[in-house]
C-alpha cells in the first residue's frame, strides 16, 4: 500500500508563517517506515502541533504526524516505567494513570501535547527545580533514523544520539516509542495563591519556594508599569488527596478568529487588572484538580484564535540566576513600554541543564509571554531576545519563530556537538524543518 | 455477566476508538486484524485502559471458534469495522480491485457474521454492531461499487436483525458519514468530517438506546434523506 499524503497548510500554535506541506498520518508503525521511504526532499515529525513556532512544519516538503500512533504498550507499577508510542498525549496519561496513582513526571502547559513532542522539545513544567525536564525521565526510545533503520536509543547504547534527540526538535529522526518514568501522585493539588506587588516580591517568593515547593509558578501582569512593574499572582502547589470539588467545567470553543481590535492594550489591561485583584492579598490555599492547575488554558479550545488570523508570537527565555532580576525587569519594561496587548506573562524558575544537547533549561528564571503579531511585534521580540542573550540566557526553540542564526548559535554552546551528531546519523539531512532552515542548523539553507 | 467483544478489523481508527471505550468498561476483547503486530500493540493499550483481558488474532484462522473459546462465561458481542474504499477509477481499471471491494465490504462480513450469529444466539443479550456507510443509501457515480457492497451489507443486517429479535441478539447498523480515518485522509471533497471517537460513542449510545439503524453523526440522516429523495431521472445526471 502506498502512503497517502494530504496537502495541507501547517502552522505552529502561534499561527504565524504557515507552511505548505504534504502530511502523512500513519495509523500503524509500518506506515511510518513507508512515509520516510516515500518522503521527498525532507521530512519532519509533528505531534499535536503545540509548539508555537516553526519547529514542526516543513514548507515545500513533508511532515509525518504521530497523533494516531498513540498506544500505551506496557506499564510497571513497581517502577512507574511506562512504554508507549510517541503520539500519546498528556491527556491520556492523566486519564489512565491518575486512577492508578501515577502522574506524568513533567507536564507542559497543555494536555493536548504528545510525549514524542515533549521529548523532542525536552519540555519543562511547573516543577523543574524539583523534577527537571521531560528528558530527565526518559529511559530509552525507538528512533526511526535517516537510513530507514529503527534503533533503540538509550544513554548507554547511543549516547550521542540520545543527547541529540532529547530537545533536538525532531531533527535526528522520528521517535516511534519511548519509555519514561511516571511519578507517584494524585489527581489533585493543594494550591497556595498569593498576590504579589512587584518584581522584588516575586523574586523573594521564588527564592523561598524553590527548595520546598513541588510546583511553583508566577503570573505577571506584563502591562503594569512603574511601581507596579512585575506585579502578579504567585502559586505553589503540592499533591493532595482527592477532595470533593465541583465537576470540571466543560471545554469552551473559540468559534472564530478574533478581529485585530478585539485585543487592545485597554481590554487586555483590564483583564490583567481583574486577574490580579481577584487573587487574595494574603496567602490562601485551596484544593484543585490537577488538570485545572497544569492546564488552565486548555479549557478554552483553540484559544490561539483569540489573536486573530495574523497569529502571535510567544517569547520565552531563560536567564541565569545571577542576571535574572535585572534582565527580567528590563524585559518587562520593554513589554509595557511597547504597550502590546500581552496577556499574563508566566515567570518560573528552572533548576539546571537538561540532558539534551539543545535542551532549553539552565539554572535560572524563565519568562514567557504572548506578543500578538501586530506592527512593532518583531521589533519587540528582537529587543527581548537581545536582553535575554546579553544576560547570558537563551530562547526556547519550542516557542521560537523569529530568532536569527547568530543569536541561536551563541546561546546554545552544545550546538557544534549536535551538528556533528547529525552529520553522523543524517548526512543527507532527510530530517529538516522550517526551524532548522531558519536557524541554519547543520548547514541546511532556507 | 461481563461482556466479551470481538472486534473485526481492529486496525481501523473507529475500531480502535470503540475498543478503547469498551475496554474502559472492563470488557474482555478479542481483536481480529490482518496486521498482527499492530493488533498486538492495540491489545497492550486496551489492557492498560481497563480491558479485563485482550488478545489479537488474524483473519486466517477460524475466528468464530476462537471467539467461542475466548468468550466463555461472558456475553458475546461483535463489532464489525473492516472495509475498504478504493477509488472508482481504480475499480474501473482493475477487475481484481472490483472483486476485492465486493469481498471486503460484503462477502467477507456476511460470511463472518453468519458464522458468528449462532454463538451470540447461544448466549443471548449481546449485540452485533456493523459499520455500513451512507454510500450504501444510494448508488453514486463516484463510488457505486463500494456503495452497492455496503447496500448489500445493510440488507443482510436487516434480515439478521429480524432473526436476532427472535433469539435475543441486538443488531445495529451504523452508517457513518465522512470520518477522519486513513480511508478519508487526503481525499478531496471531504466535509463535516467526524472524529473516530464520535462514531464510537454513537455506536455505544445506539446499543444502549436499542436503536436499529443509526447515522453517525446524526445529521447525516438529514443529508441522506434529501439524497434518497432526489428523483432518479435528476440524480443520474448529478455529479456527486
Amino acid at each position: 500500500m502506498s502512503v497517502r499524503w494530504k496537502n495541507s497548510r501547517v502552522a505552529g500554535w502561534g499561527r504565524y508563517a504557515a507552511a505548505s506541506s504534504r502530511v502523512a498520518r500513519p495509523e500503524r508503525q509500518s506506515e511510518l517506515d513507508r512515509a520516510l521511504a516515500d518522503a521527498g526532499a525532507s521530512l519532519i515529525a509533528r505531534g499535536a502541533g503545540k509548539a508555537y513556532g516553526d519547529a514542526a512544519q516543513n514548507d515545500g516538503a513533508d511532515v509525518a504526524t504521530t497523533l494516531r500512533l498513540d498506544r500505551l504498550l506496557a506499564f510497571d507499577p513497581a517502577t512507574g516505567v511506562l512504554e508507549c508510542e510517541a503520539g500519546v498525549t498528556f491527556r491520556t496519561l492523566l486519564d489512565v494513570f491518575v486512577p492508578k496513582g501515577f502522574v506524568p513526571p513533567v507536564s507542559p502547559g497543555t494536555a493536548f501535547a504528545t510525549v514524542g513532542g515533549a521529548l523532542a522539545a525536552d519540555v519543562h513544567g511547573k516543577n523543574h527545580d524539583r523534577n527537571g525536564s521531560f528528558g530527565d525521565h526518559v529511559l530509552w526510545f525507538d528512533l526511526l533514523c535517516a537510513d530507514g533503520q529503527t534503533r533503540r536509543v538509550s544513554p548507554d547504547s547511543h549516547p550521542d544520539l540520545f543527547a541529540a534527540t532529547i530537545g533536538g526538535m525532531g531533527l535526528t529522526g522520528i521517535v516511534r516509542r519511548l519509555a519514561f518514568r511516571l511519578l507517584p501522585g494524585t489527581g489533585h493539588v493543594r494550591v497556595e495563591t498569593q498576590r504579589i506587588a512587584d518584581l522584588d516580591a516575586f523574586f523573594a517568593a521564588f527564592a523561598a519556594a524553590r527548595a520546598n515547593a513541588t510546583f511553583s509558578v508566577g503570573w505577571i501582569d506584563a502591562l503594569a508599569q512603574g511601581s507596579k512593574l512585575g506585579r502578579g499572582v504567585f502559586e505553589t502547589a503540592e499533591f493532595a488527596p482527592a477532595a470533593p470539588t465541583a465537576p470540571a467545567p466543560k471545554t469552551l470553543p473559540v468559534p472564530l478568529d478574533f478581529p485585530p481590535f478585539a485585543l487592545s492594550r485597554l481590554s487586555v489591561g483590564a483583564f490583567n487588572e481583574i486577574y490580579w485583584r481577584r487573587a487574595p492579598a494574603a496567602k490562601q490555599s485551596a484544593v484543585r484538580p490537577l488538570d485545572a492547575f497544569f492546564y488552565p488554558l486548555d479549557r478554552l479550545a483553540d484559544w490561539n484564535r483569540l489573536y486573530g488570523k495574523r497569529g502571535f508570537f510567544q517569547f520565552q527565555s531563560v536567564v541565569p540566576d545571577a542576571t535574572a532580576f535585572d534582565a527580567t525587569r528590563k524585559m518587562l519594561e520593554a513589554v509595557s513600554a511597547a504597550g502590546t496587548a500581552s496577556f499574563l506573562a508566566v515567570l518560573k524558575t528552572l533548576g539546571g541543564p537538561g540532558r539534551g544537547l539543545l535542551s532549553f533549561p539552565l539554572r535560572g528564571v524563565t519568562l514567557a509571554l504572548d506578543v500578538p503579531n501586530a506592527p512593532g511585534a518583531t521589533a519587540l521580540m528582537a529587543t527581548l531576545e537581545r536582553l535575554a542573550l546579553e544576560a547570558g540566557g537563551r530562547i526556547y526553540l519550542a516557542k521560537d519563530a523569529l530568532q536569527a542564526p547568530a543569536g541561536f548559535r551563541a546561546s546554545y554552546p552544545n550546538l557544534p556537538a549536535f551538528e556533528e551528531c547529525l552529520q553522523r546519523w543524517d548526512p543527507q539531512r532527510r530530517f529538516a524543518s522550517d526551524l532548522s532552515r531558519r536557524l541554519g542548523i547543520a548547514g541546511v539553507q532556507p | 455477566m461481563k461482556n466479551a467483544w470481538l472486534i473485526l478489523g481492529a486496525s481501523s481508527a473507529i475500531a480502535r476508538a470503540f475498543a478503547r471505550r469498551v475496554a474502559a468498561s472492563g470488557a474482555s476483547i478479542l481483536l481480529v486484524a490482518r496486521d498482527g503486530e499492530d493488533a498486538n500493540t492495540l491489545a497492550a493499550d486496551l489492557v492498560l485502559r481497563g480491558a479485563a483481558s485482550c488478545q489479537a488474532i488474524g483473519f486466517d484462522g477460524d475466528v468464530a471458534a476462537a471467539f467461542k473459546d475466548f468468550a466463555q462465561d461472558a456475553v458475546p458481542n461483535v463489532f464489525l469495522a473492516f472495509g475498504g474504499m478504493p477509488g472508482q477509477n481504480e475499480i474501473d481499471a482493475d477487475p481484481v480491485a472490483l472483486a476485492q471491494t465486493l469481498d471486503v465490504n460484503f462477502v467477507a462480513p456476511v460470511a463472518l457474521l453468519h458464522r458468528l450469529m449462532p454463538l451470540l444466539e447461544a448466549a443471548p443479550g449481546g449485540a452485533i454492531v456493523a459499520l455500513g456507510s451512507v454510500a450504501g443509501d444510494r448508488g453514486r457515480l463516484k463510488n457505486y461499487v463500494y456503495g452497492a457492497a455496503k447496500a448489500g451489507l445493510h440488507t443482510y443486517l436487516q434480515g439478521l436483525r429480524a432473526r436476532g429479535v427472535r433469539s435475543g441478539v441486538q443488531v445495529v447498523t451504523v452508517k457513518p458519514g465522512f470520518v477522519d480515518t486513513a480511508m478519508t485522509w487526503g481525499l478531496p471533497g471531504m466535509f463535516l468530517v467526524a472524529s473516530p471517537d464520535a462514531i464510537a460513542a454513537a455506536c455505544l449510545s445506539a446499543i444502549a438506546k436499542k436503536r436499529d439503524v443509526i447515522y453517525a453523526p446524526f445529521f447525516w440522516w438529514g443529508i441522506m434523506t434529501i439524497i434518497r429523495h432526489i428523483p432518479e431521472r435528476i440524480f443520474k445526471k448529478l455529479n456527486i
